[in-house]
Parts: structure tokens; C-alpha cells; sequence
């Protein structure tokens, strides 16, 4: 892993970049209703920002036709009024929220609804927002916050999103800006597992969701400086299977292209992605020669 | 990369433009960080000396580079040499002792080695480097063809000192008979880091360039000192590539052109399907007995998925089944070479005034405004797909590091058209 030049960081000033899921489809089907989840989020984006003055919060909606930009502390933008029974920043989240939601509802096309198949959330393209976004923190000066990426994910993983995670995750690590990911779903997420564990950042499923707040506050609220200090939840393994090209499936064991690195399930003799034509299978020359190489 | 300050502010600065890419320093304080600073000097109208605006440059050789790259992935397919085979021959001679490099020779590829094994990792993770020096007429292996960037900067750090003279033929032998064992997928290549003006040769030089020809070896030189015509003759001949380095940041760029994969040429490897198995890293705390260092291990290890094994990293070859293991991060390292975004087209700033685009006015990756940057109109580019507006730090960013376009990822409309392209 390349090193990337030590930069100077106030010690504990965060730069905290939330990717928050609001895909309909999985909420609809969920035991635990978006304006309770939502409930518990706003009070724990409140306390980050509470932490520190100089802290600074962006959230990113993810949708599942769109993702957009909903709250930013820095900006001057933040139209809505503070009211005396609310503070500024859930008035103006929730304001921009329900714009981005009913901008996203739509976004969807008639057919596009698809039976009992839950479309998953553009991770991929909120992900690219908030490593964006971020650089431009690490534009602004020498003495940028620290940036972190929360992913709240809820929605399965979308196979078609692979490459497209995976160019971001690599990104994120070259910048040594961990992605943390906080699981709400019913199975794990492989690639919020690959996103955390290749950047540093953590992966954590909440066993309840009635205590969130807690888990959230415990486990996501702490900068990357006091990290070092705490018991934070240990890695529960990495699924690291790939997923096929040919029909998205995820697979232990395949057969990879030599020239471009194309996963297969099944033998082909073309590669269906850069046009190679496959040789004869050397299978036994190949580890033959390894063995002698290493002999 | 290289434009991330390295050093605190020192000192108030006074310019009010402001000029991050000088790492902080100000043109006169930068005479000691480097040599020739005058060059870095430009006249304003009024003809004060001011330190040239490099950003515009920057980005203007940024985007003349991306639409060559461009062109060429147009032509021709997009096949490129995922898995390399690299021996990088570094000429340790007493010609590499010269002192016209700042402190020598040597210590300047000393350096610039290590930043390009670290950045070839980063970009061919499935690929394997040796190392060979050339002292006193014989060449010597420095470090055999593997995977670990830190135990080959660590190999050439302790042997960082030179005496007597190059021999290319030497050189050129030690390696063929290395590359010649590799698989037949694998594209095998020669990067030489020539300081020398001669070659001291036990035998014929032509005939051991006609066998790198045969074998397939693809050899690269890249100069210290002048244009030599063996080297010259060596590169046209496998197909290679030969320059000569003016200075060090020059030499630098030279031996990072290597990095990224080189177009896949079908005759120098065969394609080839591998099977590979992918397998699951255990939880923290499990503890099983790896093969690899035959002793019981706490903590997270890798299951082969044939044979159920522990091993404890990745890439390696299974010791019970011999099925290559790898985990599927380091495949997808690559996929952008594979899956390049197209480059963006400019916004000239008259348009950007439109009434029509007013809406518009902020980027769409990183928000900034693109109205004003400070006195300069704020120049802009948008996707061809999405029709998105991108600043242009953030259009560097897209294409140099993030390979995605934010845009295009975030609407799924856009992203179904690209699917069906
Ligand atoms: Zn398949
Ligand atoms: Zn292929
Ligand atoms: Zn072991
Ligand atoms: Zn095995
Ligand atoms: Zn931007
Ligand atoms: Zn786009």
C-alpha cells in the first residue's frame, strides 16, 4: 500500500461526510419506519456538530434514481429559518430532504418498477460526491479538518455498482480517508465491508435499532485521533468474493482474464470485455513453472 | 499528488493570489528548497516579478495529456498488459557517481526508484519486480521477481554505492534467463537506468539483443547522461522506449510513464483464462493454523476455497491445492484501465453567463461556486454524458484518481444509457 505524505490535521477537528439512504423501496419494507431512523440520525449529526465548534458536517442523500447534497454546515445557503422549537440544522435538512425526495420519486420511471425486486441506492455516485467534496477540503490550506465518510446503508448492495465502489474505495485510500459504514439491512453489506476494511474506517451492524442513537454516538462519533485510544468493534471478517461479469453472481472461485482481468464463472473462449481469445488452458505449465521458479 | 504541501505556512503571506501549488514557500524562499528558482519568475504588466501562475499550466498539460490518451484508447482496443513481469536494471558504475544530478546520480535513483515501485503496485497489483544492479562489469540480482514493494526499497537502500564499469550484455543475459520462466500470459519487461556512456561486454551485444527480440522482452533505457546508439538500438528492436532525463524532476517523469499497464501487445503474451479462487478473510479473533508459516495464528487469515486452508496474505498460491488465491480488491485496482471516463468538455466562460445556466452555478462534485475564482472567470467543464459542471480541480480529480464520474453515477437514467451503450 502506497504511503501517502503525512498531512497536518488540526488533532481533532472532523470533517464528517454522511451518505444517508433514502431509497423508498427499502424503507417501505422495513421493520423500522425512515422518520424514526431519521429521528435518531438528526440527534446524533447535532451532537457531532455539538462536539466540536469548529467541526464540520456535510450529508449526502442516496437515493435510488438520484443523490444529492441536502445539509452543509459551511454553507451560507441554508435557507430555512431557525425556529425557536428547532435548530438550524434539522430545519434545514428536513427542508432540503424533502425536496431531494420528492425530486428523486420523480426521477422514476413507470417501468422501472420492477415486482419484489428492491432497486438498490446509488452508493457509488454519493460515495464520488463525498470524495469530491472533500478534496476541496484538502485544497482549502494546510490546516484542513480531518475528513471521514459515514455511509447510513440500509438498501442491498447493487452488483452493477462494483467497479464503480471499488474506484472510490482506492481513491478514499490514496487519500487516507476512511469510510465507515453503519449496516442497517438484514444481511451484510460486502462492499460497505470492503469500503471500511481497505480504508481504515469501521464497519459496524447495529444488533437493535431501537438504541441507534447509542451505537451511533458510541462507535461513529469519535475522530480519528481519539480512535487510537478505544475498544472499537472489531472487524466480524471481510467478504471478499467477487462478483462475476457474466451474470453478476458472487463467486469463490472463477476464471480471470489474463489481459484484462475480467472475472468469469464458467470457461469462455473470448473474453467478452476487451475481445481477447483464449490459448489453450495452461493450467499445468503455470504452476509447473511457478514450482520451478521457486525451487 | 506531489501538490499537497508538505511543509507548514512559514511566515504571513503577503500575495494575495493564492498559490497553493508552491508548497507553501515563497519564490525567494524556494531558491534553498531547489536549484533554479528564477526559472519559476514571470513579469506582470507593471513589470513586478511574480512567481508563475502554474495552476492554468497545470491544467492546460493535464487536459492536452488526457485527450491524447483519449485518442489513442480510441484507435486501438481496450487491451492493456494487466500482468507484468518488471526487472529494473539500475546501473551502479562509477558514471552513476556524477554529481550533475543533485546530490549524484545514484541518490536521485535511489529516490526516484522507490517512488516508482510504490506508484507500479498501486497500479499493477497482480504484477511482480526484481531488481538487478551492474557494478565492475557484472551484473547482479538484487532482489528476485515478487510482489512486496518494501523488501526491494529496503534491497536497493542498502546497495546504494558504485565503482567500476556497465555492462548492458551481462545485464541483458541475468534477466532473460529469469523472464524466461515466466508464464506465458505474463508480459515480461526490462526498465535499464543507464548512467554509463559505454558498455564493457564479454561478447556480442547484438546477438543477446536478438534473443531479448525472440523471447519477447519488451526493454525500456532511460538515460543519466547522453544518447548512446546501442541503447537506442536495443529499445527499437524489443519495442521499447529510450529517452534521456534533463534533470530530476524530468527523470521522474520518465520512470512513471512506466507505471501505468502498457498497451497488451497479443504477440509478446498469449490470453489466457486463470482459474483463481477468492477467498473470505476470517473474523479478528479466530484462530487457525496457517500453511504458510505451519503455526497456529489469532487473527484474521484467508480460507482457500477448495481445500478450506488458512493462509495469512494475499496474492499467493495455495500449498495444499495450488489454486492462485487472491482477494477480488486487488482485480478491481485495475478495472479503471479498463473502464476509463471519458474526458470532459470545456464550458467557455461566456456561455457559463447564460440565464439558462444560472441554476447551474456551483460544481456538481464538490459545490464550489464556479462563478468567480478570485478576480479570474471561473472556468468550467461538463460531462458529455451527464451534462454535469465540474470545476476543474475536481475534473483532475474525477480522471487521475477517482475514475468515476459523479455525475453519471449519481442518476440512474444516465447510468442504464451507459449500460446499454
Ligand atoms: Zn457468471
Ligand atoms: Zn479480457
Ligand atoms: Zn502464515
Ligand atoms: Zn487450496
Ligand atoms: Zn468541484
Ligand atoms: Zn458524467
Amino acid at each position: 500500500m502506497p504511503s501517502a505524505p503525512s498531512k497536518l490535521y488540526a488533532d481533532d477537528v472532523s470533517l464528517l461526510v454522511v451518505t444517508l439512504d433514502t431509497n423508498p423501496f427499502f424503507w417501505s419494507t422495513f421493520s423500522v419506519s425512515f422518520s424514526d431512523f431519521l429521528s435518531q440520525v438528526l440527534a446524533f449529526l447535532n451532537s457531532i456538530l455539538l462536539l466540536s465548534q469548529l467541526n464540520q458536517l456535510v450529508v449526502i442523500a442516496t437515493g435510488c434514481n438520484s443523490c444529492g447534497y441536502v445539509y452543509d454546515s459551511a454553507s451560507s445557503k441554508n435557507h430555512a429559518p431557525p425556529t425557536a422549537s428547532m435548530p438550524a440544522l434539522y430545519s434545514n435538512l428536513l427542508h432540503n430532504l424533502e425536496q431531494f425526495v420528492a425530486r428523486d420519486q420523480k426521477l422514476s420511471k413507470p417501468d422501472h418498477d420492477t415486482q419484489g425486486i428492491v432497486p438498490a441506492s446509488l452508493l457509488s455516485g454519493a460515495l464520488s460526491m463525498a470524495l469530491c467534496y472533500i478534496q476541496r477540503a484538502f485544497r482549502s490550506g494546510s490546516m484542513h479538518p480531518q475528513p471521514r465518510i459515514l455511509c447510513l446503508q440500509g438498501s442491498a448492495d447493487g452488483p452493477e455498482q462494483y467497479v464503480a465502489i471499488m474506484n472510490a474505495i482506492f481513491s478514499a485510500q490514496r487519500s487516507t480517508v476512511p469510510i465507515d459504514s453503519c449496516y442497517i439491512g438484514s444481511n451484510n453489506s460486502a462492499f460497505l465491508q470492503q469500503a471500511s476494511y481497505i480504508t481504515g474506517g469501521i464497519y459496524y451492524k447495529p444488533p437493535q435499532l431501537d438504541g441507534l442513537f447509542q451505537y451511533l454516538s458510541t462507535v461513529f462519533a469519535t475522530d480519528l485521533h481519539s480512535r487510537a485510544f478505544l475498544r472499537l468493534p472489531k472487524s466480524l471478517g471481510v467478504d471478499f468474493r467477487a462478483s462475476c461479469f457474466c451474470h453478476k453472481q458472487t463467486i469463490d472461485m472463477g476464471y480471470v482474464c489474463s489481459v484484462c482481468l475480467s472475472i468469469f464463472c464458467e470457461r469462455h473462449d473470448k473474453c467478452s470485455t476487451c475481445g481477447s481469445v483464449f490459448g489453450q488452458a495452461k493450467q499445468d505449465v503455470t504452476s509447473a513453472n511457478s514450482k520451478k521458479r521457486k525451487a | 499528488m506531489s501538490k499537497i504541501p508538505e511543509r507548514p505556512l512559514n511566515g504571513d503571506v503577503e500575495d494575495d493570489d493564492e498559490d497553493e501549488a508552491n508548497d507553501g514557500l515563497e519564490a525567494w524562499e524556494r531558491t534553498y528548497a531547489e536549484d533554479r528558482s528564477w526559472e519559476d519568475l514571470q513579469e506582470d504588466e507593471s513589470g513586478l516579478l511574480r512567481p508563475i501562475d502554474d495552476t492554468a499550466i497545470y491544467h492546460a498539460q493535464y487536459r492536452r495529456r488526457l485527450r491524447a490518451l483519449a485518442s489513442t484508447a480510441a484507435t486501438a482496443r481496450i487491451q492493456k498488459g494487466l500482468i507484468r513481469y518488471l526487472y529494473v536494471v539500475v546501473d551502479l558504475s562509477k558514471a552513476a557517481s556524477e554529481r550533475d544530478f543533485r546530490p549524484s546520480r545514484m541518490a536521485v535513483i535511489g529516490r526516484q526508484v522507490e517512488t516508482f515501485i510504490r506508484e507500479f503496485f498501486d497500479q499493477n497489483p497482480l504484477s511482480h519486480v526484481g531488481l538487478v544492479t551492474i557494478k565492475d562489469g557484472i551484473a547482479h540480482c538484487l532482489t528476485e521477481l515478487g510482489g512486496s514493494p518494501e523488501s526491494h526499497i529496503k534491497a536497493l537502500m542498502g546497495k546504494l554505492d558504485c565503482s567500476g564499469d556497465a555492462s548492458l550484455q551481462n545485464a541483458l543475459e541475468l534477466v532473460l534467463g529469469y523472464l524466461n520462466q515466466i508464464p506465458s500470459y505474463g508480459h515480461r519487461e526490462v526498465l535499464i537506468l543507464y548512467s554509463a556512456l559505454s558498455t564493457c561486454d564479454p561478447g556480442d551485444l547484438m546477438e543477446t539483443i536478438q534473443k531479448c527480440k525472440k523471447s519477447k522482452i519488451r526493454c525500456s533505457v532511460i538515460g543519466l547522461a547522453a544518447e548512446m546508439f546501442i541503447c537506442k538500438h536495443l529499445c527499437q528492436e524489443t519495442g521499447g522506449t529510450y529517452y534521456v532525463a534533463l534533470d530530476e524532476t524530468h527523470f521522474k517523469e520518465l520512470i512513471l510513464e512506466h507505471a501505468p499497464p502498457p498497451p497488451a501487445i497479443s504477440e509478446y503474451a498469449t490470453a489466457n483464462l486463470i482459474k483463481m479462487g477468492f477467498p473470505q478473510r476470517a473474523a479478528e479473533g479466530s484462530v487457525a493454523i496457517c500453511t504458510c508459516h505451519e503455526e497456529a495464528k489469532t487473527g484474521g487469515g484467508y480460507t482457500c476455497p477448495r481445500c478450506k486452508v488458512r493462509v495469512c496474505e494475499l496474492p499467493t498460491e495455495c500449498r495444499i491445492c495450488g489454486l492462485t488465491l487472491i482477494s477480488s480488491p486487488h482485480l478491481a485496482r485495475s478495472y479503471h484501465h479498463l473502464f476509463p471516463i471519458v474526458p470532459f468538455d470545456e464550458v467557455s466562460p461566456s456561455s457559463q453567463n447564460d440565464p439558462h445556466n444560472s441554476l447551474l452555478n456551483t460544481c456538481f462534485g464538490c459545490q464550489q461556486s464556479l462563478h468567480t475564482q478570485g478576480s479570474k472567470p471561473g472556468l468550467s467543464v461538463t460531462c458529455p454524458k451527464c451534462k454535469q459542471q465540474f470545476c476543474l480541480d475536481c475534473d483532475i480529480y474525477i480522471h487521475e484518481s477517482l475514475h468515476n464520474c459523479p455525475g453519471c453515477e449519481s442518476f440512474r437514467h444516465s447510468k442504464s444509457e451507459i449500460a446499454s451503450q
